[in-house]
C-alpha cells in the first residue's frame, strides 16, 4: 500500500531530526545537526540490495518515489517564497561578500575532487 | 471576485500546486522555445520563481516573497522546511552506499574547509568595507557561511541588530546566487557525479542554495550534495562564534 511507503519516509525524517535535534542540544547549538543526513542514512539502509530482510513492495514504492519526484516543484514553491528583496537591500559589502564566497567556492569543487586522484 | 478568492485562500495548499505546476510549464516552455533546451526549465523556474518572489516583495513589502500574498500563502507551506526536507530525504531512495563511502573524505574535508572559507573571504570583505572590531567581522563573516549561522554568531557575541542583518543579507545573496549560478557552471567545475556533488554540498553548504542547484543540474545528485550540507550550518554554528572568533580576535 501507498501510505507503507510514506510512512516509512516519514519514520526515517521524524527520527533523523529527532537525533539531528539531539546532537544539536548536546553541543548546545540552536540547530539541527545532520537530521537530515541520519534520516537519508535510514532511508537508505531500509531501501539498500543489503538489506534482504526487509522488501519494500512495489506500489509502496510509489509513496516514496512520488516525494522525491515531487522534490523540484517543491524547490521552485521555496525559490519562491525567498526575501529577494532582503538579499539586494543588504547593501553593496552584502553582495560583494556573497559573490566573492559563491566565486571561490566554485573553484575549490575540482581542486578538493580531484584531489586524490593525483 | 470574493468568493473566487475566497476559495482559492481557503484552498492555499492546493493553489500553491497550480501556481508551480503553471511557473514549471511557462519555465520549459522557455527552455524548449528560446534555448532549445540547452538552459535547463528546473533553471528557469526556480529563477522565475526568485522574479515573483523580488516583485512580490516590492508590492507586499513583506519577508516571505510570493507567500506574502494572500491567495499564494500556501507556497509558504508547499516551500517551507517541512516538505523539503521531507522531499530531500526521499531523494535518497536508490542513492548508493558506496558512492557516498568512497567520496565520504572529500565531503567531510569540504564541510570543513568550505566553512572557514566563506567565513574568512567574508571577513577580508568586512575588513575592507573598515570594520575593525572582532565582534562585527565574525558576524558579517558568519552571514556568508549561510544566513542561519550569522544571527546564531551575532546574537552569540552580541552584535549589533544592523550588522546582524547585514549578516543575513550576505547569507541570503549567497544562497540565491548558488541557485542560479550552479547549473550554468556545472559543466566547468565537473558538478556531474555523486563525488563532486558531496564536495558541492560541502563547500556550498546553504541548504536552500544546493538543494535548487543541484535539482537544476540532476536530481540524481541531490542526495549528495544535501548529504554533506545538512550537516554545514551545525558545523557553522559550532566552530565559528568559538574557534574562528578567537582566532580573528587575535588580529584585531
Amino acid at each position: 500500500m501507498v501510505i507503507y511507503g510514506i510512512a516509512l519516509l516519514g519514520i526515517c525524517t521524524l527520527i533523523g531530526l529527532m537525533l539531528g535535534a539531539l546532537l544539536g542540544s548536546l553541543f548546545g547549538i540552536d540547530a539541527n545537526v545532520g537530521g537530515i543526513g541520519i534520516a537519508m542514512f535510514l532511508l537508505m539502509f531500509f531501501s539498500s540490495s543489503l538489506n534482504t530482510r526487509f522488501k519494500i513492495g512495489n506500489i509502496s514504492e510509489k509513496g516514496i518515489t512520488f516525494w522525491s519526484m515531487i522534490y523540484i516543484p517543491i524547490v521552485v514553491a521555496m525559490a519562491a517564497k525567498q526575501n529577494v528583496i532582503g538579499a539586494l537591500d543588504g547593501g553593496l559589502m552584502a553582495l560583494i561578500a556573497g559573490i566573492i564566497v559563491v566565486a571561490v567556492s566554485f573553484i575549490f569543487i575540482p581542486i578538493i575532487t580531484n584531489f586524490k586522484k593525483r | 471576485m470574493d468568493i473566487f478568492q475566497e476559495v482559492l485562500v481557503n484552498n492555499n495548499l492546493i493553489t500553491a500546486f497550480v501556481f508551480v505546476g503553471l511557473t514549471v510549464y511557462i519555465a520549459y516552455f522557455i527552455s524548449h522555445k528560446f534555448t532549445e533546451g540547452r538552459f535547463h526549465g528546473s533553471a528557469i523556474a526556480i529563477i522565475l520563481a526568485l522574479l515573483f518572489a523580488y516583485l512580490a516583495g516590492l508590492f507586499t513589502d513583506g519577508e516571505k516573497g510570493v507567500a506574502d500574498i494572500a491567495i499564494l500563502s500556501g507556497i509558504g507551506i508547499l516551500g517551507g522546511s517541512m516538505l523539503r526536507d521531507f522531499a530531500i530525504v526521499a531523494t535518497a531512495y536508490g542513492a548508493k552506499f558506496s558512492d557516498l563511502k568512497s567520496s565520504g573524505v572529500a565531503g567531510v574535508f569540504s564541510l570543513f574547509f568550505g566553512v572557514i572559507l566563506s567565513f574568512v573571504l567574508g571577513a577580508i570583505v568586512a575588513v575592507g568595507f573598515g570594520y575593525n572590531d572582532p565582534v562585527s567581522i565574525s558576524t558579517i563573516g558568519a552571514g556568508t557561511v549561510t544566513f542561519v549561522v550569522g544571527p546564531v554568531t551575532g546574537s552569540a557575541l552580541g552584535a549589533s541588530s544592523d550588522i546582524i542583518a547585514l549578516s543575513i543579507a550576505a547569507g541570503l545573496v549567497k544562497s540565491i546566487l548558488v541557485m542560479t549560478v550552479t547549473p550554468i557552471v556545472a559543466k566547468q567545475i565537473g558538478l556531474d557525479n555523486p563525488k563532486s556533488a558531496m564536495v558541492f554540498g560541502g563547500l556550498m553548504g546553504t541548504n536552500s542554495g544546493v538543494a535548487a542547484g543541484l535539482a537544476a543540474v540532476d536530481p540524481k545528485l541531490v542526495p549528495y550534495g544535501a548529504m554533506t550540507a545538512t550537516f554545514y550550518t551545525a558545523v557553522g554554528c559550532l566552530i565559528v562564534p568559538s574557534l574562528l572568533f578567537f582566532l580573528v580576535g587575535l588580529f584585531f
